[in-house]
């Protein structure tokens, strides 16, 4: 079992056995009960800078006052209308939209701006992506000589490729950081702890501390890799993507432990490089999460045809880094049966079995909330619950450290709807509307339920669902890049023309998603955007064919272009 | 934009064919009732039908397909336009239609099982009345259908169980755990098993002694380049030409390929090759050698070498001088009943250039000097290995010259190309201890010079004498420089 988390913090953190489930899905379907009453009365929002204070005091003495805290009254006024903890992609959207809301808005942050998405996520492993699709390109002889083109054997500069993406990764994070002081947000250095209703305090570990009240305060502290127990990661031959990223070698064969999207996205940066890659993948599937057949198309085209195997229904339950002459071995047990299976040995191996949060230190304790398997509780609103089950006012947990959807776009959609509810529209962000995408090559995206999620909705509330499909093969544009392989298929509500999914394999379908993802969020029918044009020939006529190839008993609504502007509830 | 044969993974099959003409069914014509959709050839005479329904070939590369599901079942009554499986091909499932209405009365290829484009999965019958007939074919039917087993999903991950790791308790920290294990990486798998090679066989060379997949490729005797241009002329195979082409042109006993051995295609020269050293089976010819003293030759070479003009050049010239005294020897036969006497002298030259062979002509050769003809030959042969020869450079040739010498080799026998009356092979020029006829030994340049011939028009007399001709020429060659 996967049950604890090698992290630095203490605490045993029990995750989903799968080596990597996607969150969203099986996050959404959690609901808490609605507490809409606060606890507490409105409090004050005066401005006051002047509560700053300087301790020097040892930091138990704040344990006292926080619990004083918690049961007594708030301070009545406040350094910041909000404080953030954590400045990655999450919080750094919510700051921007505070400061455009007309608060006066810190962030805090203990290690470096940007957060996991900018430094060792999304962003660097994007410049290593694109690096791999490009080596792809060139080393497809095949594909090179139906567009006519000849080029000579290419070749890598594996530090130069590790530059370009670590170059990326610092240009982004200065372009945050700079937005933000342009805005004129407070970035408070050190890390974050709550101490009670309003109050935080930060610093550096082992330095002083320094106390801050905001009359609204969001957690947004993300996550960590996580790496099962049984796992020994050495950063040289056993490694998580926080490694990777890096670049240090290329090894000539790599085990992936996880076969979620960050083991496929690193997969096709290793082969694509050369190297020969094994996935171990706890499930009886390859890909689990994502939609059945748009993961059996993956697979025959991101998979099976390169140098890829795998061995799937197993946990890799020890992993010992190469030493000693010794390679990378690996030591897999049958997940039913619990029975060592067989032994692998490699040169090296990735640990992408998903992330944890990283909640540990946060001072959760003093407000009375219990994380559940590191996450801390919210409602549909990322309102914090404490362990009680009432709300904690003035407190939200975004981004991966709530655990509803661990992707950065979506932690930056919830920071936007807390600001929302702080300043008084009352926002519900339905976390179907958000899009999700796997970088590979070519790459998937997603939004909303997967077909047997949406069978098994349908079955609840007894409504009909149809799928619609169409391929790459018939548009002009992806025939034009030689690129025809590919699928968009949509799962919609044949009487209402409601789309409960749609999921892209194919050239660019992170990028052809958003007609989709935008038209759940704005609640558009089919039977009403299928009317939309796009521009031919381009790659979005594979979406506009979709919706068009849809069977929908409705009417197009008559008003000729009205969007529907109230929020629709996840 | 787009056609709507691609955009909606729908595919039909239909086969209009009676029972009584069942047997096999052809590929193309399942294939071309895929694509004439519109179009179903009905017999409209036909009483009554049992149809099969076939795996269709749902991309060009197909060549077998799985069940993914039937959507109808035994007894369903199916109507034309509906689907009736899913069969996964090697890019997509797909669903599969009927273009008749009749009822499903037997399934032939279960779900999950493979068939070949064109085998029969499933019987249709057009009235409940046909179903037992139909249920009867379909048992025949799957008896004899070459059902080929589901490839196993995984790449069958290391074959070898491990060994069983009878719980070590610590006791003995590293006892071998009996036969080391073979390791080999993904891709080396995959080339195993397309290759065929038996992993277990080999022994790695990879780090930790894992099996690469460059040990795969050697096993299965894959060589990253084929560089066997070597020096050998094809059409002049030093060992029984003759019967070597014969025997690997021989289309009816192709032995059993030899475990891992590969097949290369003909390029388009090779194939030409091929077609012509067949051709010449058809012609009797016999083999006159004769040895040729080159002193005089060499000595000539030497002082003519600065001047740009190469031995090939030199002997073209001489045969051309030899060919005008003996114009027969020019000649071919081309009916098999008559002479064909040629009224240039043209001498073709084998040249090996890479993975083939070429004779580019150097046409009217007796009358050209010796250093225009070395200068076209320099330049046909350069067009030769640009891949620039126009037809009647090469194939214009009336007796053809081919020289190993360059390479020792001393002597050989050559093939006669088809349209040619003979052809000349030349060997190596060697130091040899002679005695003339005052019994005086001497040591002179022997060259070796062996014609192949075509017997119903050059008789062994007159081989002969253009041989003896030759001989005189290359050993005064001052009238070669005229």
């Amino acid at each position: 079992m996967h049950s604890t988390s090698a992290l630095s913090f203490s605490q045993a953190t029990s995750l989903p056995t799968t080596n990597y489930a996607f969150h969203s899905h099986s996050a959404v379907n959690l609901r808490f009960c609605g507490l809409r009453r606060q606890a507490f009365g409105f409090s004050f929002s005066t401005h006051s800078t002047s509560t700053r204070l300087r301790l020097s005091t040892r930091a138990h003495s704040y344990k006292i006052s926080a619990s004083d805290g918690n049961n007594g009254t708030p301070p009545k006024s406040f350094d910041y209308d909000l404080i953030i903890i954590g400045a990655g992609v999450g919080g750094h959207g919510a700051a921007l939209h505070a400061v455009n809301k007309g608060l006066k808005t810190a962030i805090i942050e203990g290690d470096v701006v940007g957060g996991t998405c900018v430094n060792r996520g999304c962003v660097p492993s994007k410049a290593l992506l694109a690096v791999s699709g490009r080596m792809r390109e060139l080393q497809s002889e095949h594909h090179m000589k139906a567009l006519g083109l000849q080029v000579s054997a290419a070749g890598y500069d594996r530090q130069a490729v590790a530059d370009h993406a670590n170059n990326l990764a610092s240009k982004i994070r200065n372009n945050l950081t700079n937005s933000m002081k342009a805005l004129g947000v407070d970035i408070l250095t050190g890390f974050g702890t709550i101490l009670g209703p309003q109050k935080v305090k930060y610093g550096k570990v082992g330095s002083t501390y320094t106390l801050v009240t905001a009359k609204d305060i969001i957690i947004a502290t993300g996550s960590v890799p996580f790496v099962p127990k049984g796992i020994e990661v050495d950063g040289k031959t056993v490694i998580t993507s926080d490694h990777a990223l890096k670049l240090e070698f290329v090894p000539d064969w790599v085990a992936i432990v996880g076969s979620g999207y960050i083991g496929l996205e690193f997969s096709d940066v290793y082969t694509a490089l050369g190297s020969e890659v094994t996935f171990i993948e706890a499930l009886d599937q390859l890909m689990p999460g994502f939609d059945p057949e748009i993961g059996k198309l993956a697979q025959r085209v991101l998979i099976n045809p390169r140098k890829i195997d795998y061995h799937t229904g197993v946990f890799a339950t020890k992993i010992t880094p190469a030493r000693d002459g010794k390679p990378v071995i690996i030591e897999l047990t049958d997940a039913k049966t619990k029975e060592q299976k067989d032994t692998l040995e490699v040169d090296a191996a990735l640990i992408a079995t998903g992330r944890a949060p990283f909640t540990n230190g946060l001072g959760l304790e003093n407000i009375n909330v219990l994380t559940q398997r590191g996450f801390v509780p919210v409602d549909e609103r990322m309102r914090v619950i404490d362990a009680n089950g009432n709300q904690v006012p003035h407190l939200y947990c975004i981004g991966d450290a709530n655990g509803k959807m661990m992707l950065a776009h979506a932690a930056s959609a919830q920071g936007i709807s807390v600001v929302e509810q702080v300043t008084g529209r009352d926002h519900v962000l339905n976390h179907l509307s958000i899009p999700a995408a796997c970088f590979t090559h070519p790459e998937i995206s997603m939004v909303g339920l997967t077909e047997p999620q949406a069978r098994e909705k349908a079955e609840k509330e007894g409504f009909e669902v149809s799928v619609a499909k169409t391929s790459f093969k018939a548009n002009t544009k992806a025939l034009a890049e030689n690129e025809g392989e590919g699928l968009a298929k949509l799962i919609y509500r044949p009487d209402n023309g409601e789309i409960l999914g749609v999921h892209i394999f194919g050239l660019h379908a992170a990028d052809l998603i958003h007609e989709a993802s935008n038209a759940i969020a704005l609640g558009t029918r089919i039977q009403d955007i299928k009317f939309a044009v796009h521009a031919h020939p381009t790659l979005s006529e594979v979406i506009d064919e979709l919706f068009k190839s849809a069977k929908v008993k409705a009417p197009a609504s008559t008003s000729t272009s009205s969007p529907v502007t109230e929020p629709v509830s996840a | 934009m787009a056609s709507p044969f691609l955009s909606n993974s729908t595919i039909s099959f239909s086969s209009s064919l009676k029972y009584s003409t069942l047997p096999r069914l052809s590929p193309s014509v399942s294939f071309s009732s895929i694509r004439f959709k519109s179009t179903p050839r009905r017999i409209l005479t036909v009483r009554s039908k049992i149809r099969e329904i076939f795996m269709p070939a749902l991309s060009s590369t197909m060549t077998e397909g799985k069940i993914v599901s039937w959507v109808k079942s035994e007894g369903d009554v199916l109507s034309k336009g509906e689907s009736v499986v899913v069969v996964e091909s090697d890019k997509a499932d797909m669903d599969v239609e009927t273009f008749y209405d009749g009822i499903l009365a037997a399934i032939v290829v279960g779900e999950g099982e493979t068939a070949p484009v064109g085998a029969a999965i499933g019987i249709l019958a057009e009235t409940e009345d046909e179903i037992a007939e139909a249920k009867a074919k379909a048992a025949s039917k799957s008896g004899a259908s070459t059902r080929s087993a589901p490839p196993p999903p995984a790449p069958a991950a290391d074959s070898t169980p491990a060994p069983p790791k009878s719980t070590p308790a610590n006791a003995a920290p590293i006892v071998t755990e009996g036969p080391r294990k073979t390791v080999a990486t993904p891709y080396a798998k995959k080339l195993a098993k397309q290759h065929k090679v038996d992993i277990e066989s080999l022994v790695g060379t990879g780090p930790y002694g894992r099996i690469t997949p460059e040990d795969i490729e050697a096993a299965a005797g894959i060589f990253p380049s084929k560089t066997n241009v070597g020096p050998v002329v094809v059409e002049a195979k030093p060992a029984a030409p003759t019967k070597a082409t014969s025997d690997s042109s021989a289309p009816s006993s192709i032995p059993p390929p030899v475990p891992g051995s590969t097949v290369v295609p003909f390029t388009t020269m090779q194939a030409a090759v091929s077609k012509n050293m067949v051709e010449s089976i058809s012609v009797p010819t016999f083999r006159v050698g004769y040895p040729v003293t080159t002193d005089a030759l060499d000595a000539l070479y030497e002082k003519v070498k600065p001047k740009g003009v190469t031995m090939t050049a030199l002997l073209a010239k001489a045969a051309a001088m030899a060919l005008v005294q003996h114009p027969v020897v020019n000649s071919s036969c081309k009916d098999g009943k008559s002479f064909s006497y040629n009224s240039n002298i043209n001498i073709a030259i084998a040249v090996a250039i890479n993975g083939g062979l070429i004779t580019p002509v150097l046409q009217d050769a007796d009358k050209l000097d010796l250093y225009l003809l070395s200068q076209k030959w320099k330049e046909l042969v350069e067009k030769a290995r640009a891949k620039q020869l126009q037809p009647q450079e090469y194939n214009s040739g009336t007796f053809t010259l081919s020289n190993l010498g360059m390479f020792g080799v001393d002597r050989f026998d050559a093939i006669l190309p088809p349209g040619q009356g003979a052809i000349m092979a030349v060997g190596a020029s060697k130091p040899t201890v002679v005695a003339d006829a005052d019994g005086f030994f001497s040591v002179k340049n022997k060259m070796l010079v062996n014609v192949t011939a075509d017997h119903r028009i050059i008789y062994g007399a007159d081989l002969a004498a253009f041989l003896q001709t030759f001989s005189k020429i290359v050993e005064n060659p001052e009238s070669l420089t005229l």
